[in-house]
């Protein structure tokens, strides 16, 4: 059994401008101590999906249409509140792509992070703000004892991450969410922030799910990576299997669109996908990649492909394939 | 820190002067307070006898330089009217004003900052529509009219209150709550939307995907950061409430600062109007430190000095 198994996951958000589907029919395990990416482009549902699996969307105007979201075999989208808030940053944490606003501004470090102690360990608060304090000196927070007593504004981007990482962490969850938890950072930090998450990932045995658009990030620091287009899994597969033979012509034209280093300025011009992302009120009907897509054919516009394995562990939605 | 606050104090000073001068020559554009002190029928040597002798025959300037002279010795002169000096006046009467707007501004937060919380948190129910219409209902009605029929409920018909005067807790109550009323409307209506905004933002997301309950969520993480603008704009309203409070004071016959000096314009009594006006200006002044001081408790980001 997966640690965190989503089954035909429907999120719809219901506005004055009509109904959006963000999330449509999506299905992605996740097993214990894996490292799986979650890719997309902004607005593909990405981030809808690892907030739903906390129940942290606002319900209205989100609306679970259908699916299942199991977590050590529990329903938690019929999960009894209170056992949710027992789940929150205890078995699962979430890590956010802001660490500049995701820290509370007017309370100090040490009270944030010693409120996840406090709430789900039932330590005392001196006993809480010295687990703090080791939790930081753990994630490479210099000078832990002074940094507690400091606010986020005396803290860097990089610092904050690894404070909220610390927070994320402090409980041993089984999942972390991470939601973009580099794309706001220097690309020297990131690469920190990153090894620190894979070697928490190597000590706590804790699973992480990496949502990013960033396929480069995924390339470094994932085994398996699931792709994602307006709110549908596209593509799944193991991360160098994906990148050495993208099956969707999505994921062919997102790793097109990289910029290599050895691409002379003067004779190559970045690929891009054409055409635009549909918007979430007025998908077309059969696979949503179809308007923009060069080799759809008449099915493709009509009726949307399901996800099936055409390689061992290599799953894909699409009518017409790229080969490999 | 406490340098800070002597620097604070001594801008007091500037202010003081500056408001000084502008209240005394203003008031002088007023009219002649000679005429009004005498009998109609007064001679011309009459009127320019007391002219001299209350020294408002010389320049403005030598006027004001001999005002200013006496307020740096504590004196700012005797009222026209009352015939004793107009600071004694003033701090006589300044007790009750803080009394009635504290009282008012006490009752008003009490009740506008759970409802403006809960209307934020349930937004779009019939609680945050309903008190939400009421507040705009408080907000609009006249202060007057409001303490009229408070006085014709509570005192007249259920004769819970006394109608008027000062001495009692009872006779607090309805200056307080035809004063507090409208005040109330408006912090609820604050501290909806200020809460609204406070619990978009990410560091409340991140507190809920701690697993905190969200009595905790809205009661510690939300509310500190609301705090802000509410004490900002609390402090102001604070300021205006202890001169501005003239027609619950006529209506309660309550003996605050503010129908003093109405009553001192229209009897064109100098000395006390430029009095009050003076003692009111440093009050409002204090009052802002005070909040500026309160910043530093809820926002680490402001430090005043000292170093952190």
């Amino acid at each position: 059994m997966p640690l965190l198994s989503i089954r035909g996951l429907k999120i719809h958000f219901r506005t004055p401008q009509g109904t959006g589907v963000a999330v449509d029919g999506v299905s992605l395990d996740v097993a214990a101590g894996e490292v799986v990416g979650l890719v997309g482009e902004s607005g593909c549902g990405k981030s809808v999906l690892a907030l739903s699996i906390l129940r942290l969307l606002p319900v209205p105007p989100a609306l679970f249409a259908g699916g299942e979201i199991r977590f050590e075999g529990r329903d938690l989208l019929r999960a009894d509140p209170r056992d949710i808030l027992a789940l929150r940053g205890n078995r699962i944490s979430m890590i956010f792509q802001e660490p500049m606003t995701a820290l509370n501004p007017v309370f100090t470090i040490g009270d944030q992070l010693a409120e996840v102690y406090r709430v789900h360990r039932g330590q005392s608060r001196s006993q809480a703000l010295a687990s703090a304090a080791r939790m930081l000196g753990r994630v490479g927070v210099p000078a832990p004892e002074r940094r507690v007593r400091e606010y986020p504004f005396q803290l860097s981007g990089g610092m904050r991450q690894r404070v909220m990482i610390a927070i994320a962490l402090a409980c041993r969850p089984a999942l972390l969410l991470a939601d973009e938890p580099t794309t706001a950072l220097d690309v020297s930090i990131q690469a920190q922030i990153l090894d620190l998450m894979l070697s928490l990932n190597a000590e706590l045995h804790t699973a992480i799910l990496l949502i990013t658009h960033d396929l480069a990030v995924v390339a470094e620091v994932t085994r398996r990576v699931a792709v994602m287009y307006t709110g549908r899994l596209v593509e799944e597969a193991p991360t160098a299997a994906l990148f050495e033979t993208p099956l969707h012509p999505y994921t062919r034209g997102l790793l097109a669109s990289i910029p290599r280093a050895d691409a002379s300025f003067q004779t190559e011009s970045l690929n891009e996908i054409p055409g635009v992302v549909p918007s979430a009120f007025a998908l077309p009907p059969g696979c949503h990649f179809a308007p923009r897509c060069p080799r759809a054919a008449e099915i493709c516009r009509r009726e949307a492909p399901r996800l099936e394995e055409l390689l061992p562990g290599h799953r894909v939605a699409c009518w017409r394939p790229v080969d490999g | 820190m406490a340098r800070y606050i002597l620097k604070r104090l001594w801008h007091t000073v500037y202010v003081a002067v500056g408001i000084s001068l502008i209240s005394f020559f203003f008031i002088h554009l007023s009219g002649d307070p000679v005429l009004l002190m005498l009998p109609p029928d007064a001679s011309k040597e009459e009127v320019e006898t007391l002219r001299e002798q209350l020294g408002f025959n010389d320049p403005l300037a030598v006027q004001y330089l001999r005002f200013a002279g006496h307020a740096l010795r504590g004196d700012l002169g005797v009222s026209l009217v009352h015939r004793v000096p107009a600071l004694d006046l003033i701090f006589e009467r300044l007790p009750a004003s803080l009394e009635l707007a504290g009282a008012a501004m006490l009752f008003a937060l009490a009740v506008a900052v759970p409802l403006g919380i809960l209307a934020a948190v349930r937004r779009g129910s019939l609680l945050d529509l309903g008190s939400m219409l009421a507040a705009l209902f408080g907000l609009s009605m006249p202060h007057f009219w409001l303490g009229i029929m408070l006085v014709l409920l509570f005192s007249v018909h259920l004769g819970w209150f006394p109608t008027s005067g000062r001495g009692s807790f009872a006779q607090l109550v309805l200056p307080a709550l035809a004063l507090g009323l409208s005040l109330l409307a408006m912090f609820a209506r604050l501290t909806r939307s200020v809460m609204l905004e406070v619990l978009g933002q990410d560091y409340v997301r991140t507190a809920r995907a701690k697993g905190l309950r969200e009595r905790l969520v809205i009661g510690k993480h939300a509310l500190k950061n609301a705090l802000i603008p509410l004490v900002t704009v609390a402090g102001m309203q604070f300021g205006f409430l202890i001169g501005g409070t003239v027609i619950i004071e006529t209506v309660f016959a309550w003996p605050g600062v503010g129908r003093l000096v109405v009553q001192a314009i229209f009897s064109r009594d100098y000395p006390l109007v430029q009095a009050a006006v003076l003692v009111l200006a440093v009050l409002f002044v204090l009052i802002n430190l005070l909040v500026d001081l309160l910043y530093v408790l809820l926002d680490p980001q402001i430090s005043y000095g000292g170093g952190s």
